[in-house]
């Protein structure tokens, strides 16, 4: 499943994609972002056949995710610690 | 002063329904599903995996009691017990405020599994447009999600948007749709779906000359505009089902479907309810393999 967090508003699409047929769980993309946007719950919330663990974006962050990130996207665009951390290549951003 | 009462042009009409051709006694598992949207409330009670009764009401102050009211609501059509149910889900926003849920589950899956049974497996896209966001969902045969996308941080576009116009232009909810056409030329959008600006906007438009049905349009126009931009975002497979209460709104889906170039799928059943069928199927799932209830 691709998970879409995030929102579209005036100022643009602001989402983050986690492919969670990819993702397994393992937390790295917790450890990787500085600002604490990913969780990893035992219960994926929009699947619950589901019996793996999963990330996902907070539920506290979701709703400004443009801020959040801001920081790790500077002009130059160097590769995001959380695209880079996830080997599965499970996250990827819109923006 | 004189005292005058308010009309309430937004108030849609609350309802509930029951099978008359399911006998619940004969069945293996009651399962509910109650879902409790920012706008409305369902219920939907379910034996062995089919439709017996549902409730749609509007959400109150508080989500207990609003739970609590669609369920009672729903068990007012039948004559079953409420604890003869053997699950109970709770989905929408308000679900981690569900008092007599076991567990409770988002309304996205919910509503790809909803949609997935009161429209048929053939669903691959479903669009939930509800009142306070849109969700677009991709489902597989099983109602299971591969795709979705949700915007609740912005309620542009959305079933309460409407409800504001209703009561701003004084037409009632129900006829927004059909009054919405009664104009000679289309006009264009307005320029903001955000409900206080286009509130505004709308507002000088009236001022300007232009007439309820001509507004109506410009702000169903937007609307459409806005719902497809989010659509589009994910990608539309057929079929095409649409869910929520804006699916009753023909001004908005009308315009709407052009864009998407496709046709929706039509049903019998209430567009609100999938949420809360969903959750209550969910709920069978769980106790046809042996998770539900402890008794």
């Amino acid at each position: 499943m691709l998970a879409n967090y995030g929102y579209k508003d005036a100022s643009g699409d602001f989402f983050i994609t986690i492919d969670t047929d990819k993702c397994d769980g393992c937390g790295d993309c917790v450890a990787a972002c500085p600002v604490n946007v990913f969780v990893v719950v035992d219960e994926d919330p929009n699947d619950p056949l589901r019996d793996e663990p999963v990330a996902m974006v907070a539920g506290d962050k979701k709703k400004k995710i443009k801020y959040e990130c801001n920081p790790c996207k500077p002009a130059n665009k160097p590769p995001l610690p959380c695209v880079e951390a996830c080997k599965a290549g499970a996250i990827s951003h819109s923006w | 002063m004189a005292e005058e009462k308010k009309q309430e042009f937004w108030r849609w009409t609350e309802s509930n329904w029951k099978n008359p051709d399911i006998d619940w006694k004969a069945a293996k598992f009651i399962t509910v599903g109650i879902d409790v949207g920012s706008v409305s409330s369902q219920s939907a009670i379910m034996t062995d995996g089919q439709i017996f009764a549902y409730a749609n009401m509007r959400t109150g102050s508080d989500s207990p009691d609003s739970a609590r009211n669609a369920l009672n609501y729903a068990l007012e059509a039948t004559d079953m017990p409420e604890d003869r149910m053997d699950y109970c889900i709770g989905t929408g926003y308000g679900r981690v405020n569900v008092p007599m849920a076991d567990r409770s589950i988002t309304e996205i899956a919910c509503h790809a599994r909803g949609a997935n049974f009161i429209y048929g497996p053939e669903v691959r896209t479903v669009l939930d447009v509800g009142g306070q966001d849109i969700k677009a969902i991709q489902c597989d045969e099983k109602g299971k999600v591969t795709n979705f996308l949700m915007n609740d941080k912005c309620a542009a576009g959305t079933g309460r948007g409407m409800e504001v116009f209703s009561d701003l232009l004084g037409v009632s909810i129900n006829e927004v749709g059909e009054r919405s056409f009664k104009v000679k030329e289309e006009p264009p959008g307005v320029s903001s779906t955000c409900v206080v600006y286009a509130k505004s906007e709308a507002t000088g438009l009236l001022r300007k000359g232009w007439t309820t049905e001509e507004v109506l349009a410009a702000y169903c126009r937007a609307m459409a505009e806005r719902i497809y931009s989010l659509v589009e975002r994910i990608g539309v497979i057929p079929e095409f089902a649409i869910t929520g209460g804006m699916a009753k709104n023909r001004g908005v889906i009308d315009r709407l479907m052009p864009m998407i170039k496709l046709e929706r799928m039509k049903i019998k059943w209430d567009t609100q309810i999938a949420g809360a069928v969903g959750a209550a199927l969910f709920g069978y799932a769980f106790c046809q393999k042996g998770k539900g209830r402890e008794k």
